[in-house]
């Protein structure tokens, strides 16, 4: 009876070291993938940045990303590629383009999704983002500068949200947009952070 | 269960010592790289996108 016991006492310590070992997995294991990706990606930048200027804006090379979004407001370091796809293997990756929505600068809706915890987390403080903060998307033809108009919480199902014009499915978009969205709260999987953005200017290079 | 294992490994304290934090390693190693990357996408701590 009591080697039964010391048994379940040891197996159960055991499982609890290893729970908290998965815990600091998903907080700094998950994220090795994502930085070394996204590296790869900005060594291709730094690469095409000695190629030359044109219209007084550095080039880029974004190789398979989407664009390079940049928010000035979370750092003056701040910035990831955009991949495109949202699939959880997309996501380790870094930020994910919606298949389908808008792309950069376009009329409709460019939708972004990013960890806010896991896989480098590159989304974890968009909740600081006031309204008229700048959301900076570079592509290889220009760069395009949004402003933050709101932030919402909604459901997982609201899908409204990433909706050409964001809230009113219905209705034909007649300007660009942004919208990033993330977990809400931290750790959870119950709401969706969400932050929307309107285009306000656009340099060619 | 441990008392068992310590019981079993060769040599004396410092050699089992020695094996014992060995095999610990090991066991980290096999989960950190194996066994965690194939459980985190069944654990919904970090879901980011909507209608999903």
């Amino acid at each position: 009876m009591r080697v039964l016991l010391r048994t379940c006492g040891e197996l159960s310590v055991t499982c609890g070291l290893v729970m908290l070992l998965f815990c600091g997995y998903l907080l700094w294991g998950t994220g090795g993938y994502t930085e070394w990706y996204q590296q790869q990606v900005k060594r291709h930048l730094h690469d095409a940045a000695g190629s030359g200027r044109s219209g007084g804006l550095r080039r880029v090379h974004l190789g398979d990303a989407v664009a390079l979004l940049r928010i000035p407001r979370l750092g003056r370091d701040y910035e990831y590629a955009v991949l495109e796809g949202v699939t959880p293997q997309d996501l380790r990756r870094g930020p994910g383009h919606y298949p389908g929505t808008a792309l950069p600068g376009r009329r409709g809706n460019f939708v972004v999704s990013g960890h806010r915890t896991t896989y480098g987390a590159p989304f974890n403080r968009i909740d600081e983002l006031r309204r008229g903060d700048a959301l900076v998307v570079d592509t290889e033809d220009a760069r395009y500068t949004y402003r933050v108009t709101g932030t919402e919480i909604v459901s997982p199902a609201e899908v409204d949200v990433i909706a050409p014009v964001p809230g009113r499915p219905d209705r034909p978009p007649d300007r660009a947009m942004i919208t990033l969205t993330t977990c809400h709260p931290e750790y959870s999987a119950r709401q969706r952070l969400i932050v929307h953005g309107v285009l306000a200017g656009t340099t060619r290079r | 269960m441990y008392g068992w294992i310590w019981r079993r490994l060769p040599g004396g304290p410092a050699a089992r010592l020695l094996t014992a934090l060995v095999l610990v390693a090991l066991a980290g190693v096999v989960l950190w790289y194996l066994v965690f990357p194939m459980l985190e996408p069944h654990v919904p701590v970090d879901r980011v996108t909507v209608g999903t």
